[in-house]
């Protein structure tokens, strides 16, 4: 699958829920399998630091392709991260960096991508990409 | 708790005037618990903004045309209204400022350009950022020296402590009446009388206190007391900071511009007197207004009943909450409002709030502006529940479900 058909399938999957409950025991679900970063290598530089919940980000590059691992104190903010991480992993570093991100919005879950940075998401967005840019 | 005909036909009837309750959230009954963060309107705070533009709308204390004059009326009566309401020695005692957090920066600026190095200006351990970050900007500034009143594990100011702390130096106590975090009424009488004492003026922030307590300056008498607006049922961009005229006629004005001077010229500028000397510029005329009517529908309630209602729910829903499994209310003081915060085991309250969310009750969940207080607790933050005159039993009930269902979910 490429970048756009991983995001569709996001979007497929999240259009069988019928409320807004049954979205987040899934999104909950999919937290508890986060590439972990060891408790050990959670060192500042890799703190997003949100109002609400902190986010830690480490990214690789493997053969010319994008490796992220994260973790968050909140369990629905790792969900979400989880999501990020199955559309970005394994892309090239020019797909990340170039192509649209628009699964977020699309299952309805922009509110955790808002500027007032509750969950430090929407700077964990940046940081991957900009992660890809200096991988170019 | 009392659950008689008669007191659920006054509650509905204070609920029928406040538009905003009865609307959906995620397909659900909008609970509304975050009421120390703001209130809602009530229809009569929200005509007479709507009122004021189609029909009034001018500007003011410069015009000698019908509408200016008729604003500036309005504007003026607003202000008495809220200082009689008060119980403020006069009218101009009474400054509009734009909030809590306005009038906090404006003494410390300008009360605080009075102050040398080596004073010491005290608050206490629970308060919020805007009565903390003002006071290290004069730290910085001025060389004061600022001084954090402890508190107990319960949530109550450490008086012992306090009282040990008080000398010759202290110039100013600044303290929240109600802690919007932990609920915390302060016994704030004792801490002006003993603040008085040696000499220090004390600022209350009555932010959270002005929506649940009847306020009497004149039997507090504190020296300054600031609230805002959009907590005690008014508009957002309007606040009031009360002062003494004795010491407010001392200050030096905050901001310069129009309406706070008598007159300007290149060689000597001379200011205007009380009130308008700390009120530059065209002020937030239709929030003076609206705050005023704010203050009329607070005359209208009966306080006792609804003191006496807010009591209930709050006994209610700690009781309720203290049968969760691993709950930790934290703010156990004496003397609460009604406000709760609490964690739930290891839980993220990010993680809770966002699922009760979805289930259709605002409730806030973080550090509520308290970080040194999160510190104190070591915790990352809490969900907060605080209730206003218009909730009810029922509602904190559908609130424990949604909250159970949320925790089964997380665990
Ligand atoms: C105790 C207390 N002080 C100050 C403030 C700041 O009020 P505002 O943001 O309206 O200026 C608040 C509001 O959250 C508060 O609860």
């Amino acid at each position: 699958m490429n970048y756009s058909e991983k995001q569709n399938s996001i979007i497929e999957d999240f259009s069988m829920f019928e409320d807004w409950m049954e979205k987040y025991e899934f999104i909950i679900e999919l937290g508890k399998e986060v590439n972990l970063i060891p408790e050990q290598d959670k060192s500042d530089d890799l703190l997003i630091e949100g109002c609400q919940s902190r986010v830690w980000l480490k990214s690789e590059v493997n053969n010319g392709q994008m490796y992220y691992f994260a973790d968050s104190d909140a369990i629905i903010t790792k969900g979400i991260i989880s999501l990020l991480i199955k559309v970005m992993n394994g892309e090239t570093p020019s797909t990340i960096a170039k192509e649209n991100l628009f699964f977020i919005e699309k299952i309805g879950l922009q509110e955790h991508l808002s500027p007032t940075r509750a969950n430090g998401l929407l700077e964990m967005v940046k940081r991957m990409k900009m992660d890809a840019i200096k991988n170019i | 708790m009392k659950d008689t005909a008669e007191y659920k036909a006054s509650i509905e009837n204070i609920r029928a005037q406040f538009p905003i309750l009865s609307q959906k959230v995620n397909g659900r009954d909008l609970v509304y618990f975050d009421n120390a963060a703001t209130s809602q309107k009530p229809y009569t705070v929200i005509e007479r903004i709507d009122n004021y533009y189609k029909n009034e709308n001018a500007n003011i204390h410069r015009g000698v045309h019908y509408l200016s004059q008729k604003a500036t009326e309005d504007y003026e009566s607003a202000r008495n209204i809220i200082g009689t309401y008060l119980n403020a020695a006069d009218a101009s005692e009474i400054i509009f400022t734009k909030g809590t957090t306005d009038g906090i920066n404006l003494i410390a600026s300008s009360y605080g350009s009075m102050l040398n190095e080596g004073d010491e200006i005290l608050i206490s351990a629970m308060e919020h950022h805007s009565n903390i970050v003002p006071w290290q900007l004069l730290e910085s500034q001025r060389g004061i020296k600022l001084r954090i009143i402890p508190i107990h594990e319960n949530g109550e100011i450490d008086m012992d402590a306090y009282n040990e702390m008080l000398n010759s130096k202290t110039k100013l106590v600044s303290v929240t009446h109600i802690s919007n975090t932990l609920g915390s009424i302060n016994p704030i009488g004792e801490i002006i009388d003993k603040a008085h004492a040696v000499g220090a003026k004390v600022l209350i922030d009555g932010a959270q206190s002005i929506q649940h307590d009847q306020i009497d300056l004149k039997a507090l008498n504190c020296d300054f007391f600031v609230f805002s607006g959009h907590k005690v049922f008014g508009p957002t961009g309007i606040g009031v900071l009360y002062g003494k005229s004795e010491i407010l006629n001392l200050m030096p004005p905050y901001q310069g511009g129009g309406d706070m001077i008598e007159k300007v010229s290149f060689e000597k500028t001379t200011f205007n007197v009380l009130p308008f000397k700390f009120e530059a510029g065209t002020p937030n005329i239709v929030g003076g207004i609206a705050l005023g009517e704010a203050f009329n529908f607070l005359k209208s309630l009966n306080f006792n009943e609804l003191h006496e209602h807010e009591m209930n729910l709050l006994k209610y829903a700690e009781e309720e909450l203290n049968k969760i499994d691993n709950i930790r209310i934290i703010g156990t003081a004496k003397n609460k409002t009604s406000v709760i915060s609490f964690n739930v085991g290891e839980l993220h309250p990010f993680d809770i709030g966002t699922l009760l969310d979805k289930q259709g009750f605002a409730v806030r969940t973080g550090h509520h502006c308290t970080q040194p207080l999160m510190d104190f607790y070591k915790i990352p933050g809490t969900i907060r529940v605080s209730f206003s005159v218009y909730n009810t039993k029922q509602e904190i009930d559908l609130f424990l479900i949604a909250l159970k269902k949320a925790i089964d979910i997380l665990s």
